[in-house]
């Protein structure tokens, strides 16, 4: 086994320093009726150049080579290549969680620099370093929520992910934390109205996203008050981190939940990705996950290491802020790298390209199909209703090496025939034209289908 | 200061600061295409949600950025500069394969929402896997969706309740031996279970008296690590789960040490009904300075109705899909499938090794950490004499009374070119430390660390100052933990 540093002649003369004549004996202390007598159930041991024919065919079936107008809490940006050059660096790679702080300073200093940007990008005074995902950030900070608060009850937007919220919810099942749900209006926003109505004295906070599942922003100032108003806490998602570069982050949120996927995290058919939350100092306590602070050493120099540890289950045990151990950090660090790379100046200008790439589709289908919430500030997603079902249109799409948008039948029936749509700066306009070009078709022969019907029924 | 081995020696190591103090405006490390469709007035698209305004983010160039990042990483050790022992972390080598086939365009690039059609090739990747886990657990059903062990934990809970539930009885409480990792109890609490501890007997193994006088009907499960974090076989397993089982308990199984087991004994033979793997533990998928993991949960069929959902499904016609219609599920544990990444990770582990790879694997872990156990005993006090598998506890008994703790001495060890082990813990040892070499490791570099290691307990009885101010060839020395932790400084500001 190529993997394996040993010759037989090592194993026989280490057996035979430990005083044992078989590898058998080691296994002795396992009882002889469970021991397994045979060979496992499982491929044979392929060389190397087999594995890679084998995930290469798998890659085949896979969308490969096709175009993509998916977002929907996951988002094609381009990954500058340094990202997979640097990451790639066994002392990145394959080094475990930074607790040797000495022989970790790489990984921390690089941490430190990740915490700092994501406050800057999101208005908050610290960060963490990091949740699963977005999903799971989200139903993390809302328990945080609930501890800073001391009261239960959780008031969900419906239009956050639909996925993020099935999270929550089981998240909540055992922790004696009723969700109830708020509504969106005509304009795809959050219903104010009826967000005052749900919070009582026992709302915890209310859970937002914004750009929410639809794209559009959400009008955080109002929000904010109301929640405030009642003493609640606001909580925010973004699950599209590169809206942040061209929208004003939601600085009077409490906590951010955030999902980093889109600074330079391969879609991977949805994960691993990186969840983050931020939060106020004030907070910082009561927040999950690791955190590295900044420190000197016994000769006054700088240095980092992990720090309120005493948040965390391995001190804790069942008093722990979260069971959370194993995080997301060279994910982490590819979002760290991301951010470095594009900068102060490049991530404005990246998300200024994905507004105009959605900006012009959006104005393009909506002179065939119905573009829905058309008014409200949006980032690079969009809803578009057709008068035949999505899933047909996009299978005919499919056959063009064109990947739809998401047909929102699944998660908001009310919506009809309605699909969600993403643009990205990788998506060209040959791309947006062509899909808008059977948006159109479809449209024509719904509606010459139609007067077909009213002709014979004349 | 004498040169402490062959292993290590000092070497010129780059100055680096924050890439902040790097940062000044004009420099660029990024180009974007020219955009093909019309220029947009942000401010009348955006209103007052625009931004203006990106605070202290960097400016910098492509070659800055590459040398930031690659001085910083020569600050670390890695499994790839040398032995790596933390106990219960199995870092083992983390093949290149992986990350090649990771990297694969419609593996890395495949979008979670893309129709079942062009997704064939990741669902063959799950179902695969699945079926090879399901078989090297001897479980019946499996999930890939929870994103790291301490999620798995979480998720097996969930199930145990939903089962217990649908008997109309959740039960009130876990069971938890005083050994388990720090994930098991934080886990309980989060699905709603009161902790009961589980004491320990004079070989480091559950104490059988104590489960059967703990056990009654209030008990959901208990969360069992086996090996358990001594290292050591639980012996008396099958009167374990007898004892859960004849009680309508479930025997829970933390497959943290699973690398003692592949191949040669299945959780699921020896009466386990759930238990979690990290596929970055046992099947090599890399620790990244932190994550990330995956941390499948395998389970007997009585828990199959309360899965995650979605599950894949076979159609009728051959090809893979998602099945959302599942009324008992538990729900969801995360957006989308789980950590897709580390399935096709590790999945050409299993590949590359096969079942006799992974038996010689198995067998290579257990003969390594044997080994260094009979090279250090009598240097270290063996607080159990219980037969070890894949990692071996020592205590700082004999090191203590010359004031040197187990954390000194793992400091000492980087000066010898190692990573230390685990330190204090499990809890049950007082200064404990905890070696697992994993299969990864040669004859010459274990020879290397009990020369390492034999040194160390020599300097304590002859200079224990040395071994007290350890590191001495680190970049930084000890750093002053109690400061950052009273006065956290968590971001960096401008002066």
């Amino acid at each position: 086994m190529r993997y394996l540093p040993k010759s037989p002649a090592d194993r026989e003369a280490m057996l035979k320093a430990i005083g044992l004549r078989s590898i058998d004996d080691l296994f002795a202390p396992i009882p002889a009726e469970y021991r397994l007598n045979r060979d496992l159930n499982i491929p044979r041991q392929m060389a190397e150049s087999e594995i890679v024919d084998f995930f290469r065919q798998r890659s085949r079936e896979n969308g490969d080579g096709y175009t993509s107008f998916l977002g929907a809490g996951a988002y094609l940006h381009y990954r500058p290549v340094i990202i997979d050059s640097l990451i790639s660096r066994g002392e990145f790679l394959t080094a475990y969680t930074p607790y040797q702080a000495e022989i970790s300073q790489g990984t921390l200093q690089s941490i430190f620099e990740f915490q700092t940007m994501i406050c800057e990008l999101t208005g908050m005074e610290v960060a963490n370093a990091s949740m699963y995902d977005g999903s799971t950030g989200a139903a993390e900070a809302v328990m945080m929520a609930v501890r800073l608060t001391g009261r239960r009850s959780v008031v969900v937007a419906r239009n956050l992910h639909p996925e993020y919220h099935e999270v929550l919810a089981t998240y909540a099942t055992h922790q004696g934390m009723p969700l109830s749900t708020v509504g969106f209006g005509e304009n795809g926003r959050l219903d104010l109205k009826e967000l005052e109505r749900s919070i009582t004295s026992d709302t915890a906070c209310v859970l937002i996203q914004s750009p929410n599942f639809f794209g559009t922003l959400e009008d955080v100032d109002a929000i904010a008050e109301i929640a405030h108003k009642a003493g609640a806490m606001l909580v925010v998602s973004i699950a599209e981190a590169v809206s942040l570069g061209i929208v004003e982050p939601p600085r009077q949120a409490d906590i951010i939940a955030m999902e980093a996927q889109s600074f330079g995290v391969p879609l991977g058919f949805g994960g691993p990705y990186c969840g983050v939350i931020a939060t106020r100092e004030k907070y910082v306590r009561q927040m999950p996950g690791r955190l590295v602070g900044q420190t000197v050493d016994k000769d006054g120099k700088r240095g980092f290491v992990l720090t309120l540890a005493t948040r965390e289950q391995h001190i804790r045990r069942e008093k722990a802020t979260s069971n959370i151990c194993t995080n997301q950090a060279l994910v982490a660090l590819m979002v760290n790298i991301f951010m470095t790379v594009y900068g102060k100046v490049g991530l404005k200008e990246l998300a200024k390209q994905n507004l105009a790439k959605t900006a012009y589709a959006a104005s393009q289908f909506a002179k065939h199909g119905k573009v829905l919430f058309a008014n409200t500030p949006r980032f690079n997603e969009f809803v578009v209703q057709t008068s035949e079902d999505p899933y047909a249109i996009n299978g005919r799409l499919l056959g063009h090496k064109i990947v739809g948008g998401l047909p929102l039948k699944k998660f908001y029936p009310e919506l009809g025939n309605a699909a969600l749509w993403c643009c990205t700066e990788m998506t060209t306009r040959s791309a947006i034209d062509t899909a808008v070009g059977f948006i159109a078709e479809s449209e024509r022969s719904v509606r010459s289908a139609k007067e077909e019907v009213e002709e014979m029924a004349r | 200061m004498k040169h402490p081995t062959p292993k290590a020696t000092r070497h010129v190591n780059q100055n680096e600061g924050l890439i902040f103090e790097k940062s000044s405006p004009g420099k660029a490390a990024w180009k974007l295409p020219p955009l093909d469709v019309p220029e947009v007035d942000t401010s009348k698209l955006l209103g007052s949600s625009e931004r203006k305004d990106l605070g202290h983010m960097p400016e910098v160039s492509e070659i800055e950025i590459i040398r930031h990042f690659t001085r910083m990483s020569t600050w670390n050790y890695a499994i790839d500069l040398g032995m790596y022992p933390l106990g219960s972390c199995t870092m083992k080598y983390n093949p290149r394969v992986n990350e090649a086939v990771a990297r694969v365009e419609g593996i890395a690039n495949g979008h979670p929402y893309q129709p079942e059609k062009v997704s064939q090739g990741a669902l063959r990747i799950i179902k695969t896997l699945s079926e090879c886990l399901i078989e090297i657990t001897g479980m019946e059903a499996i999930t890939l969706q929870p994103a790291a062990g301490a999620h798995g934990e979480m998720t097996g809970l969930l199930m145990v309740r939903a089962y217990h539930e649908s008997k109309g009885n959740a039960r009130k409480k876990i069971l938890i031996p005083d050994s388990a990792h720090g994930t098991n109890p934080a886990t309980a609490a989060m699905v709603g279970y009161a902790v009961e501890n589980l004491k320990s007997d004079s070989r480091g193994m559950v104490d059988i008296a104590s489960l059967e006088a703990q056990m009654n009907e209030d008990v959901a499960a208990l969360m069992l690590t086996n090996p358990n974090t001594l290292g050591v076989f639980e012996q008396q397993i099958h009167k374990i789960a007898d004892i859960l089982h004849a009680k309508g308990g479930l025997l829970y199984m933390d497959g943290a040490n699973m690398n003692a087991l592949v191949g040669k004994v299945r959780p699921g033979d020896f009466g386990v009904d759930v238990m979690h793997l990290n596929l970055h533990k046992t099947f090599s998928t890399p620790h990244g300075g932190g994550g990330p993991g995956s941390g499948p949960v395998a389970i007997k069929k009585m828990l199959e109705p309360f899965l995650p959902k979605p599950v894949v499904m076979t159609h009728s016609d051959g090809t893979l899909g998602f099945e959302y219609n599942r009324p008992q599920s538990v729900g969801r544990v995360r957006a989308f499938y789980g950590n897709f990444g580390m399935f096709v990770r590790a999945l050409a582990y299993i590949q590359a090794n096969g079942p006799d790879g992974l038996r010689q694997t198995t067998e290579d872990a257990v003969l390594n950490a044997n080994y260094i156990r009979k090279g250090l005993e009598g240097t270290y006090d063996l607080p159990y004499d219980t037969p070890s598998m894949h990692e071996v506890v020592f205590s700082d008994k004999l090191q203590s009374k010359k004031g040197v703790r187990t954390m000194d001495i793992a400091k000492r060890l980087i000066d010898y070119g190692f990573h230390p082990y685990t330190t204090a813990f499990p809890l049950i040892v007082p200064g404990a430390l905890m070696i697992e070499p994993t299969e990864s490791e040669s004859k010459e570099e274990m020879d290397l660390f009990v020369d390492a290691m034999k040194s160390i307990a020599a300097e304590v009885e002859e200079d224990p100052q040395t071994v007290l101010d350890a590191p001495h060839t680190t970049r930084v020395k000890r750093l002053d933990e109690t400061t950052a932790a009273r006065k956290p400084i968590l971001r960096w500001k401008p002066a």
